[in-house]
Protein backbone atom coordinates (compact mmCIF):
# COMPACT_ATOMS: atom_id res chain seq x y z
CA UNK A 1 0.00 0.00 0.00
CA UNK A 2 3.35 2.32 0.59
CA UNK A 3 3.63 2.09 -2.79
CA UNK A 4 -0.09 3.31 -3.82
CA UNK A 5 0.36 6.52 -1.29
CA UNK A 6 3.68 7.58 -2.56
CA UNK A 7 2.75 7.24 -6.14
CA UNK A 8 0.15 9.25 -5.41
CA UNK A 9 2.23 11.74 -3.15
CA UNK A 10 4.63 11.70 -6.52
CA UNK A 11 1.25 12.20 -8.80
CA UNK A 12 0.10 15.29 -7.04
CA UNK A 13 3.72 16.95 -6.78
CA UNK A 14 3.67 16.62 -10.84
CA UNK A 15 -0.40 17.86 -11.40
CA UNK A 16 0.80 21.08 -8.82
CA UNK A 17 3.90 21.90 -10.82
CA UNK A 18 2.40 20.99 -14.66
CA UNK A 19 -0.63 23.38 -13.89
CA UNK A 20 1.45 26.09 -14.30
CA UNK A 21 1.97 25.22 -17.82
CA UNK A 22 -1.95 24.54 -18.52
CA UNK A 23 -1.68 25.27 -22.46
CA UNK A 24 0.80 22.24 -22.11
CA UNK A 25 -2.52 20.13 -22.27
CA UNK A 26 -3.92 21.70 -25.25
CA UNK A 27 -0.57 21.04 -27.18
CA UNK A 28 -0.96 17.40 -26.04
CA UNK A 29 -4.61 17.08 -26.88
CA UNK A 30 -3.84 18.11 -30.10
CA UNK A 31 -0.56 16.23 -31.26
CA UNK A 32 -2.69 13.22 -29.39
CA UNK A 33 -5.38 13.39 -31.81
CA UNK A 34 -3.39 14.00 -34.51
CA UNK A 35 -1.86 10.79 -34.29
CA UNK A 36 -4.87 9.30 -33.37
CA UNK A 37 -6.39 10.45 -36.73
CA UNK A 38 -3.29 9.46 -38.67
CA UNK A 39 -3.98 5.91 -37.75
CA UNK A 40 -7.95 6.15 -38.39
CA UNK A 41 -6.96 7.65 -41.96
CA UNK A 42 -4.46 4.22 -42.41
CA UNK A 43 -6.90 2.11 -41.74
CA UNK A 44 -9.79 3.74 -43.76
CA UNK A 45 -7.46 3.95 -46.88
CA UNK A 46 -6.57 -0.16 -46.00
CA UNK A 47 -9.74 -1.21 -45.66
CA UNK A 48 -11.17 0.33 -48.44
CA UNK A 49 -8.91 -1.88 -50.01
CA UNK A 50 -9.96 -5.23 -48.28
CA UNK A 51 -12.49 -6.28 -45.29
CA UNK A 52 -9.95 -8.22 -43.13
CA UNK A 53 -6.28 -7.71 -42.10
CA UNK A 54 -4.42 -11.04 -41.73
CA UNK A 55 -7.64 -12.43 -40.10
CA UNK A 56 -8.52 -9.65 -38.21
CA UNK A 57 -11.50 -7.49 -39.17
CA UNK A 58 -11.85 -3.56 -38.69
CA UNK A 59 -13.34 -3.52 -35.55
CA UNK A 60 -10.74 -5.67 -34.33
CA UNK A 61 -7.63 -3.48 -35.47
CA UNK A 62 -9.06 -0.30 -34.07
CA UNK A 63 -9.65 -2.37 -30.83
CA UNK A 64 -5.98 -2.79 -31.00
CA UNK A 65 -5.25 0.46 -32.20
CA UNK A 66 -7.38 1.46 -28.91
CA UNK A 67 -4.71 -0.81 -27.03
CA UNK A 68 -2.14 1.07 -28.65
CA UNK A 69 -2.84 4.37 -27.22
CA UNK A 70 -3.83 2.90 -23.83
CA UNK A 71 -0.61 1.47 -23.39
CA UNK A 72 1.61 4.25 -25.33
CA UNK A 73 0.05 6.43 -22.84
CA UNK A 74 0.65 4.39 -19.53
CA UNK A 75 4.34 3.71 -21.03
CA UNK A 76 4.48 7.57 -21.50
CA UNK A 77 2.75 8.46 -18.37
CA UNK A 78 5.23 6.43 -15.62
CA UNK A 79 7.97 3.96 -17.03
CA UNK A 80 9.43 6.60 -19.97
CA UNK A 81 9.90 9.75 -17.95
CA UNK A 82 10.62 8.14 -14.62
CA UNK A 83 13.86 6.04 -16.30
CA UNK A 84 14.88 9.08 -18.44
CA UNK A 85 15.42 10.68 -15.13
CA UNK A 86 16.82 7.48 -13.48
CA UNK A 87 19.87 7.76 -16.57
CA UNK A 88 20.02 11.41 -15.95
CA UNK A 89 20.33 11.25 -12.33
CA UNK A 90 23.15 8.50 -12.75
CA UNK A 91 25.18 10.57 -15.40
CA UNK A 92 24.84 13.44 -12.74
CA UNK A 93 25.24 12.26 -9.43
CA UNK A 94 22.06 13.43 -8.01
CA UNK A 95 20.78 9.40 -7.59
CA UNK A 96 22.42 10.03 -3.93
CA UNK A 97 19.28 11.48 -2.84
CA UNK A 98 17.57 8.84 -3.91
CA UNK A 99 19.57 6.41 -2.18
CA UNK A 100 19.49 7.50 0.49
CA UNK A 101 15.89 7.83 1.31
CA UNK A 102 14.57 5.15 3.62
CA UNK A 103 12.57 3.41 0.71
CA UNK A 104 13.22 1.26 -1.93
CA UNK A 105 15.18 2.54 -4.47
CA UNK A 106 13.94 0.93 -7.51
CA UNK A 107 10.25 1.60 -6.51
CA UNK A 108 11.86 5.01 -6.10
CA UNK A 109 13.07 5.90 -9.12
CA UNK A 110 10.46 4.29 -10.70
CA UNK A 111 7.81 6.48 -9.66
CA UNK A 112 9.16 9.82 -8.68
CA UNK A 113 8.90 11.54 -12.27
CA UNK A 114 5.72 10.89 -14.00
CA UNK A 115 4.64 12.88 -17.18
CA UNK A 116 0.62 13.90 -16.56
CA UNK A 117 -0.53 15.21 -19.81
CA UNK A 118 0.12 11.36 -21.34
CA UNK A 119 -3.18 11.37 -19.45
CA UNK A 120 -4.85 12.23 -22.57
CA UNK A 121 -3.50 9.50 -24.74
CA UNK A 122 -4.94 6.87 -22.35
CA UNK A 123 -8.33 8.74 -21.92
CA UNK A 124 -8.64 8.23 -26.14
CA UNK A 125 -6.95 4.92 -26.14
CA UNK A 126 -10.24 3.67 -23.92
CA UNK A 127 -12.80 5.91 -25.74
CA UNK A 128 -11.38 4.23 -28.74
CA UNK A 129 -10.95 0.76 -27.23
CA UNK A 130 -14.86 1.41 -26.11
CA UNK A 131 -16.35 2.68 -29.52
CA UNK A 132 -14.63 -0.83 -31.19
CA UNK A 133 -16.02 -2.92 -28.37
CA UNK A 134 -19.77 -1.88 -28.90
CA UNK A 135 -19.20 -1.96 -32.99
CA UNK A 136 -18.00 -5.65 -32.11
CA UNK A 137 -21.00 -6.26 -30.44
CA UNK A 138 -21.77 -8.99 -28.07
CA UNK A 139 -18.77 -10.91 -28.43
CA UNK A 140 -16.66 -9.70 -26.11
CA UNK A 141 -17.55 -12.37 -22.76
CA UNK A 142 -17.04 -11.85 -18.96
CA UNK A 143 -13.73 -14.63 -19.86
CA UNK A 144 -12.56 -12.14 -22.55
CA UNK A 145 -12.52 -9.15 -20.73
CA UNK A 146 -10.62 -10.42 -17.77
CA UNK A 147 -7.70 -12.52 -19.62
CA UNK A 148 -7.65 -8.61 -21.21
CA UNK A 149 -7.23 -6.80 -17.92
CA UNK A 150 -4.99 -9.81 -17.47
CA UNK A 151 -2.61 -9.35 -20.23
CA UNK A 152 -2.31 -5.99 -20.12
CA UNK A 153 -0.82 -6.04 -16.54
CA UNK A 154 1.58 -9.02 -17.81
CA UNK A 155 2.24 -6.87 -20.43
CA UNK A 156 2.81 -3.57 -18.51
CA UNK A 157 5.11 -5.38 -15.98
CA UNK A 158 7.23 -6.76 -19.19
CA UNK A 159 8.06 -3.20 -20.47
CA UNK A 160 8.23 -1.84 -17.18
CA UNK A 161 10.90 -4.66 -16.25
CA UNK A 162 12.46 -4.59 -20.35
CA UNK A 163 13.04 -0.42 -19.46
CA UNK A 164 14.68 -1.04 -16.05
CA UNK A 165 17.07 -3.38 -17.31
CA UNK A 166 18.57 -0.80 -19.98
CA UNK A 167 18.46 1.98 -17.47
CA UNK A 168 20.24 0.01 -15.03
CA UNK A 169 22.82 -0.30 -17.74
CA UNK A 170 23.26 3.04 -17.53
CA UNK A 171 25.68 2.28 -14.44
CA UNK A 172 27.99 0.91 -16.40
CA UNK A 173 27.80 3.40 -20.03
CA UNK A 174 26.56 6.20 -18.24
CA UNK A 175 25.38 7.63 -21.67
CA UNK A 176 22.98 5.67 -22.42
CA UNK A 177 19.65 8.13 -22.89
CA UNK A 178 19.10 7.13 -26.65
CA UNK A 179 18.54 3.61 -25.72
CA UNK A 180 15.34 4.18 -24.54
CA UNK A 181 14.19 5.45 -28.09
CA UNK A 182 15.28 1.98 -29.41
CA UNK A 183 11.98 0.69 -27.42
CA UNK A 184 10.00 3.77 -28.68
CA UNK A 185 10.76 3.36 -32.52
CA UNK A 186 9.97 -0.51 -32.26
CA UNK A 187 6.61 0.64 -30.72
CA UNK A 188 5.26 1.68 -33.95
CA UNK A 189 5.28 -2.00 -35.22
CA UNK A 190 2.60 -2.60 -32.75
CA UNK A 191 -0.02 -0.37 -34.04
CA UNK A 192 -0.61 -3.43 -36.53
CA UNK A 193 -0.87 -7.50 -34.93
CA UNK A 194 1.93 -8.85 -34.36
CA UNK A 195 1.26 -11.79 -36.64
CA UNK A 196 1.25 -9.90 -39.79
CA UNK A 197 5.25 -9.87 -40.27
CA UNK A 198 7.44 -12.47 -41.00
CA UNK A 199 9.20 -15.21 -38.27
CA UNK A 200 12.63 -13.08 -37.56
CA UNK A 201 10.54 -9.72 -36.79
CA UNK A 202 7.76 -11.56 -35.07
CA UNK A 203 10.05 -13.21 -32.78
CA UNK A 204 12.36 -10.09 -32.15
CA UNK A 205 9.20 -7.83 -31.58
CA UNK A 206 8.44 -10.67 -28.82
CA UNK A 207 11.76 -11.45 -27.15
CA UNK A 208 14.22 -8.90 -28.25
CA UNK A 209 11.96 -5.90 -27.82
CA UNK A 210 8.49 -7.11 -26.02
CA UNK A 211 6.58 -5.08 -28.28
CA UNK A 212 4.06 -7.61 -28.91
CA UNK A 213 3.13 -7.95 -25.01
CA UNK A 214 2.29 -4.20 -24.95
CA UNK A 215 -0.28 -4.44 -27.47
CA UNK A 216 -1.08 -7.74 -29.94
CA UNK A 217 -1.57 -9.85 -27.09
CA UNK A 218 -4.08 -7.75 -24.71
CA UNK A 219 -6.00 -7.29 -27.65
CA UNK A 220 -5.90 -10.91 -28.57
CA UNK A 221 -7.18 -11.23 -25.55
CA UNK A 222 -10.21 -9.50 -25.87
CA UNK A 223 -11.14 -10.51 -29.36
CA UNK A 224 -10.74 -14.36 -28.28
CA UNK A 225 -7.67 -15.07 -30.01
CA UNK A 226 -5.72 -15.88 -27.77
CA UNK A 227 -4.72 -19.42 -26.35
CA UNK A 228 -4.05 -21.05 -22.88
CA UNK A 229 -0.17 -21.26 -24.01
CA UNK A 230 0.00 -17.52 -24.49
CA UNK A 231 -1.82 -16.02 -21.37
CA UNK A 232 0.31 -18.79 -19.10
CA UNK A 233 3.37 -17.93 -21.25
CA UNK A 234 2.93 -13.58 -20.80
CA UNK A 235 1.96 -14.72 -16.89
CA UNK A 236 5.35 -16.57 -16.16
CA UNK A 237 7.39 -14.28 -18.57
CA UNK A 238 6.44 -11.17 -16.39
CA UNK A 239 7.12 -12.75 -13.23
CA UNK A 240 10.56 -13.83 -14.42
CA UNK A 241 11.49 -10.54 -16.05
CA UNK A 242 10.19 -8.85 -13.17
CA UNK A 243 12.61 -11.02 -10.92
CA UNK A 244 15.61 -10.87 -13.24
CA UNK A 245 14.96 -6.87 -13.84
CA UNK A 246 15.39 -6.56 -10.01
CA UNK A 247 17.92 -8.69 -9.49
CA UNK A 248 19.73 -6.77 -11.96
CA UNK A 249 18.70 -3.67 -10.65
CA UNK A 250 20.39 -4.48 -7.35
CA UNK A 251 23.62 -5.70 -9.39
CA UNK A 252 24.49 -2.58 -10.74
CA UNK A 253 23.28 -0.28 -7.76
CA UNK A 254 26.57 -2.00 -6.19
CA UNK A 255 28.53 -0.72 -9.06
CA UNK A 256 27.38 2.54 -8.41
CA UNK A 257 29.81 5.06 -6.35
CA UNK A 258 27.90 8.79 -7.36
CA UNK A 259 29.09 11.44 -9.58
CA UNK A 260 28.90 14.32 -7.39
CA UNK A 261 31.25 13.95 -4.50
CA UNK B 1 35.14 29.69 -53.45
CA UNK B 2 37.81 28.40 -51.15
CA UNK B 3 37.35 29.17 -48.16
CA UNK B 4 33.65 27.55 -48.49
CA UNK B 5 35.44 24.43 -49.95
CA UNK B 6 37.89 24.58 -46.66
CA UNK B 7 34.38 24.62 -44.28
CA UNK B 8 32.86 21.64 -45.90
CA UNK B 9 35.82 19.79 -45.47
CA UNK B 10 36.08 20.58 -41.83
CA UNK B 11 32.77 19.43 -40.90
CA UNK B 12 33.01 16.37 -42.74
CA UNK B 13 35.70 15.45 -40.52
CA UNK B 14 34.00 16.57 -37.31
CA UNK B 15 30.75 15.34 -38.20
CA UNK B 16 32.25 11.38 -39.21
CA UNK B 17 34.34 11.58 -35.74
CA UNK B 18 31.04 12.54 -33.82
CA UNK B 19 29.25 9.80 -35.95
CA UNK B 20 31.85 7.22 -35.03
CA UNK B 21 31.27 8.37 -31.34
CA UNK B 22 27.52 8.14 -30.98
CA UNK B 23 27.22 4.36 -33.25
CA UNK B 24 24.43 3.32 -30.64
CA UNK B 25 22.31 6.52 -31.77
CA UNK B 26 22.99 6.36 -35.22
CA UNK B 27 21.59 2.23 -35.35
CA UNK B 28 18.74 3.35 -33.37
CA UNK B 29 17.99 5.63 -35.47
CA UNK B 30 18.42 3.47 -39.17
CA UNK B 31 16.06 0.74 -37.27
CA UNK B 32 13.60 3.66 -37.14
CA UNK B 33 14.10 4.17 -41.14
CA UNK B 34 13.61 0.85 -42.18
CA UNK B 35 11.09 0.29 -40.19
CA UNK B 36 8.58 2.08 -41.13
CA UNK B 37 8.30 1.14 -44.89
CA UNK B 38 8.94 -2.41 -43.68
CA UNK B 39 5.53 -2.48 -41.57
CA UNK B 40 3.65 -0.54 -45.07
CA UNK B 41 5.34 -2.98 -47.54
CA UNK B 42 3.99 -6.08 -45.35
CA UNK B 43 0.84 -4.52 -44.25
CA UNK B 44 0.05 -4.00 -48.25
CA UNK B 45 1.69 -7.48 -49.51
CA UNK B 46 -1.04 -8.89 -47.28
CA UNK B 47 -3.76 -6.81 -48.82
CA UNK B 48 -2.48 -7.07 -52.49
CA UNK B 49 -2.25 -10.99 -51.77
CA UNK B 50 -6.19 -10.84 -49.98
CA UNK B 51 -7.40 -9.15 -53.08
CA UNK B 52 -5.90 -11.79 -55.60
CA UNK B 53 -2.45 -10.27 -55.86
CA UNK B 54 -2.97 -6.99 -57.00
CA UNK B 55 -4.10 -3.47 -55.91
CA UNK B 56 -4.61 -0.91 -58.67
CA UNK B 57 -1.59 -0.98 -61.28
CA UNK B 58 0.52 -2.76 -58.22
CA UNK B 59 1.16 -5.76 -57.28
CA UNK B 60 2.18 -7.99 -54.61
CA UNK B 61 5.80 -7.45 -55.36
CA UNK B 62 5.41 -4.12 -56.89
CA UNK B 63 4.70 -3.14 -53.35
CA UNK B 64 8.04 -4.41 -52.28
CA UNK B 65 9.87 -2.85 -54.76
CA UNK B 66 8.02 0.43 -54.10
CA UNK B 67 8.78 0.37 -50.59
CA UNK B 68 12.47 -0.48 -50.80
CA UNK B 69 12.83 1.92 -53.01
CA UNK B 70 11.25 4.27 -51.22
CA UNK B 71 13.55 3.35 -47.89
CA UNK B 72 16.79 4.59 -49.90
CA UNK B 73 15.46 7.71 -51.57
CA UNK B 74 14.22 8.64 -47.89
CA UNK B 75 17.50 7.95 -46.26
CA UNK B 76 18.95 10.04 -49.05
CA UNK B 77 16.85 13.13 -48.47
CA UNK B 78 15.91 13.05 -44.70
CA UNK B 79 17.63 15.88 -42.50
CA UNK B 80 17.19 16.05 -38.58
CA UNK B 81 17.24 19.70 -38.62
CA UNK B 82 14.33 20.30 -37.24
CA UNK B 83 15.18 18.80 -34.18
CA UNK B 84 18.29 20.28 -34.32
CA UNK B 85 17.55 23.91 -34.67
CA UNK B 86 15.11 23.80 -31.73
CA UNK B 87 17.96 22.67 -29.65
CA UNK B 88 20.21 25.44 -30.68
CA UNK B 89 17.82 28.37 -30.14
CA UNK B 90 16.88 27.03 -26.79
CA UNK B 91 20.19 26.60 -25.42
CA UNK B 92 21.59 30.01 -27.55
CA UNK B 93 24.15 27.68 -29.55
CA UNK B 94 23.10 29.90 -31.87
CA UNK B 95 24.84 32.40 -31.29
CA UNK B 96 28.41 30.79 -32.21
CA UNK B 97 27.63 30.25 -35.54
CA UNK B 98 26.14 33.56 -36.15
CA UNK B 99 29.52 35.11 -35.26
CA UNK B 100 31.44 32.99 -38.10
CA UNK B 101 31.41 34.71 -41.49
CA UNK B 102 29.40 32.16 -43.77
CA UNK B 103 25.97 31.51 -43.75
CA UNK B 104 25.31 28.24 -40.83
CA UNK B 105 23.60 26.43 -43.72
CA UNK B 106 26.73 25.39 -45.19
CA UNK B 107 27.93 23.63 -42.28
CA UNK B 108 24.27 22.06 -41.97
CA UNK B 109 24.80 20.83 -45.32
CA UNK B 110 28.11 19.17 -44.89
CA UNK B 111 27.26 17.66 -41.57
CA UNK B 112 23.85 16.42 -43.38
CA UNK B 113 25.93 14.91 -46.70
CA UNK B 114 28.53 13.20 -44.59
CA UNK B 115 26.49 11.44 -42.06
CA UNK B 116 24.70 10.01 -45.10
CA UNK B 117 28.32 8.53 -46.74
CA UNK B 118 28.12 6.79 -43.45
CA UNK B 119 24.17 5.48 -43.42
CA UNK B 120 24.16 5.34 -47.08
CA UNK B 121 26.20 1.98 -47.38
CA UNK B 122 24.38 -0.50 -45.19
CA UNK B 123 20.97 1.54 -45.47
CA UNK B 124 21.74 -0.20 -49.75
CA UNK B 125 22.70 -3.75 -47.78
CA UNK B 126 19.70 -3.82 -45.88
CA UNK B 127 17.34 -2.75 -49.20
CA UNK B 128 19.04 -5.24 -51.18
CA UNK B 129 18.52 -7.92 -48.36
CA UNK B 130 15.24 -7.66 -48.48
CA UNK B 131 14.80 -7.13 -51.86
CA UNK B 132 15.57 -10.88 -51.87
CA UNK B 133 13.67 -11.83 -49.10
CA UNK B 134 10.23 -10.36 -50.61
CA UNK B 135 11.50 -10.96 -54.23
CA UNK B 136 11.71 -7.29 -55.33
CA UNK B 137 12.63 -6.53 -58.96
CA UNK B 138 13.08 -3.18 -60.66
CA UNK B 139 12.96 -2.58 -64.45
CA UNK B 140 13.23 0.69 -65.25
CA UNK B 141 13.85 1.60 -68.84
CA UNK B 142 17.49 3.52 -69.51
CA UNK B 143 16.35 7.18 -69.61
CA UNK B 144 14.83 7.05 -66.46
CA UNK B 145 17.99 5.59 -64.47
CA UNK B 146 20.13 8.64 -66.04
CA UNK B 147 17.42 10.80 -64.86
CA UNK B 148 16.99 9.27 -61.51
CA UNK B 149 20.31 10.76 -60.12
CA UNK B 150 19.71 14.37 -61.16
CA UNK B 151 16.12 13.83 -59.92
CA UNK B 152 17.46 12.64 -56.57
CA UNK B 153 19.88 15.31 -55.87
CA UNK B 154 17.07 17.83 -56.47
CA UNK B 155 14.66 15.84 -54.22
CA UNK B 156 17.39 16.22 -51.43
CA UNK B 157 17.92 20.24 -51.94
CA UNK B 158 13.95 20.51 -51.96
CA UNK B 159 13.71 18.55 -48.95
CA UNK B 160 16.84 20.38 -47.12
CA UNK B 161 15.19 23.87 -48.31
CA UNK B 162 12.17 23.13 -46.80
CA UNK B 163 13.11 21.62 -43.45
CA UNK B 164 15.72 24.05 -42.79
CA UNK B 165 12.82 26.94 -43.43
CA UNK B 166 10.58 25.33 -41.60
CA UNK B 167 12.92 24.77 -38.81
CA UNK B 168 13.36 28.47 -38.05
CA UNK B 169 9.87 28.18 -37.03
CA UNK B 170 11.65 27.73 -33.65
CA UNK B 171 12.92 31.57 -33.45
CA UNK B 172 8.86 32.77 -33.17
CA UNK B 173 8.04 29.57 -30.65
CA UNK B 174 8.61 26.92 -28.27
CA UNK B 175 6.25 24.43 -29.73
CA UNK B 176 8.32 22.81 -32.28
CA UNK B 177 7.46 19.38 -31.52
CA UNK B 178 3.49 20.10 -32.61
CA UNK B 179 4.94 21.85 -35.75
CA UNK B 180 7.17 19.05 -36.63
CA UNK B 181 4.51 15.93 -36.04
CA UNK B 182 1.40 18.24 -38.30
CA UNK B 183 4.91 18.27 -41.22
CA UNK B 184 5.70 14.35 -40.79
CA UNK B 185 1.93 13.83 -40.93
CA UNK B 186 1.11 15.52 -44.25
CA UNK B 187 4.14 14.08 -45.61
CA UNK B 188 3.06 10.66 -44.86
CA UNK B 189 -0.12 11.25 -46.54
CA UNK B 190 1.44 13.61 -49.14
CA UNK B 191 4.84 12.06 -49.99
CA UNK B 192 3.61 8.40 -50.95
CA UNK B 193 5.24 7.18 -47.29
CA UNK B 194 1.68 5.63 -46.57
CA UNK B 195 1.02 4.59 -50.05
CA UNK B 196 1.89 4.66 -53.04
CA UNK B 197 -0.13 8.36 -54.23
CA UNK B 198 -2.48 6.71 -57.04
CA UNK B 199 -3.92 4.30 -54.71
CA UNK B 200 -5.14 7.45 -52.41
CA UNK B 201 -8.62 9.22 -52.49
CA UNK B 202 -8.53 11.28 -55.44
CA UNK B 203 -8.54 14.90 -53.39
CA UNK B 204 -5.53 13.78 -51.73
CA UNK B 205 -3.90 13.42 -55.16
CA UNK B 206 -4.75 16.60 -56.05
CA UNK B 207 -3.33 17.98 -52.89
CA UNK B 208 -0.56 15.97 -53.25
CA UNK B 209 0.27 17.57 -57.06
CA UNK B 210 -0.05 20.89 -55.76
CA UNK B 211 2.20 20.88 -52.52
CA UNK B 212 5.70 19.90 -52.62
CA UNK B 213 6.05 16.63 -50.42
CA UNK B 214 5.70 14.07 -53.40
CA UNK B 215 8.40 15.68 -55.43
CA UNK B 216 10.48 14.86 -52.43
CA UNK B 217 10.01 11.14 -52.02
CA UNK B 218 6.96 9.52 -54.24
CA UNK B 219 8.19 11.02 -57.38
CA UNK B 220 11.75 9.39 -57.63
CA UNK B 221 10.77 6.15 -56.17
CA UNK B 222 8.07 6.33 -59.08
CA UNK B 223 10.42 7.19 -61.31
CA UNK B 224 13.23 4.56 -60.75
CA UNK B 225 10.14 2.05 -60.78
CA UNK B 226 9.98 2.72 -64.30
CA UNK B 227 6.21 4.06 -63.97
CA UNK B 228 6.60 7.29 -65.35
CA UNK B 229 6.25 8.48 -68.60
CA UNK B 230 8.08 10.64 -70.41
CA UNK B 231 5.99 13.33 -70.09
CA UNK B 232 5.50 12.92 -66.34
CA UNK B 233 8.62 12.56 -65.85
CA UNK B 234 10.24 16.30 -67.35
CA UNK B 235 6.65 17.43 -65.69
CA UNK B 236 8.17 16.26 -62.27
CA UNK B 237 11.38 17.68 -62.84
CA UNK B 238 9.65 21.14 -63.66
CA UNK B 239 7.78 20.78 -60.39
CA UNK B 240 10.77 19.87 -58.30
CA UNK B 241 12.74 23.06 -59.82
CA UNK B 242 9.76 25.50 -59.33
CA UNK B 243 9.48 24.61 -55.69
CA UNK B 244 13.70 24.60 -55.28
CA UNK B 245 12.90 28.13 -56.38
CA UNK B 246 10.20 29.11 -54.11
CA UNK B 247 12.04 27.40 -51.07
CA UNK B 248 15.13 29.34 -51.59
CA UNK B 249 13.13 32.66 -51.92
CA UNK B 250 11.27 31.54 -48.71
CA UNK B 251 14.51 30.22 -46.70
CA UNK B 252 15.84 33.75 -46.94
CA UNK B 253 12.68 35.55 -46.30
CA UNK B 254 12.36 33.55 -42.97
CA UNK B 255 15.51 33.43 -41.87
CA UNK B 256 16.14 37.56 -43.08
CA UNK B 257 13.13 38.23 -40.25
CA UNK B 258 13.79 35.42 -37.55
CA UNK B 259 17.70 36.83 -37.06
CA UNK B 260 16.49 39.47 -36.12
CA UNK B 261 13.77 37.84 -33.60
CA UNK B 262 16.73 35.83 -31.67
CA UNK B 263 17.71 37.26 -28.21
CA UNK B 264 20.21 34.84 -27.55
CA UNK B 265 19.03 32.72 -24.71
CA UNK B 266 21.37 30.92 -22.29
CA UNK B 267 25.38 31.70 -21.23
Amino acid sequence: MNYFRLLAAFFRVSVTTELAYRLNFVWQLFQTLLSLGVSLAGLGIIFSYTDSLGGWRPDEILALVGVYFLVGGLIGLFIQPAMEQFIESVRDGSLDFALTKPEDSQLLVSIRQVDIWRLIDIILGIVVLIVALVRLGEKVGLLQAGAFVLMLIAGGIIVYSFFLILATLSFWLVRVENILTIFQSMYEAGRWPISLYPGWLRYGLTFVIPVAFATTVPAEALTGRLNWYTLLGAVALAILLFAASRAFWQFGLRRYSGASA
Amino acid sequence: MKALAELYLQQFKTTLATMFQYRAALLIWMIGQVLEPLIYLIVWSIVSKASGGSIGDYTTTDFASYFIVLMLVNQFSYTWIMYEFEYRIREGILSFALLKPVHPIHSDIADNVSSKIITLPAMTLIAIALAFGFHATISPPLWAIALFIPVLLLAFLLRFLLEWTLAQAAFWTTRISAINQTYFVLMLFLSGQLAPLTLLPVPVQIAANILPFQWMIGFPVELLLGRLTPVEAITGLGAQLGWIVGGYVLLRLVWRYGVRNYSAVGQ
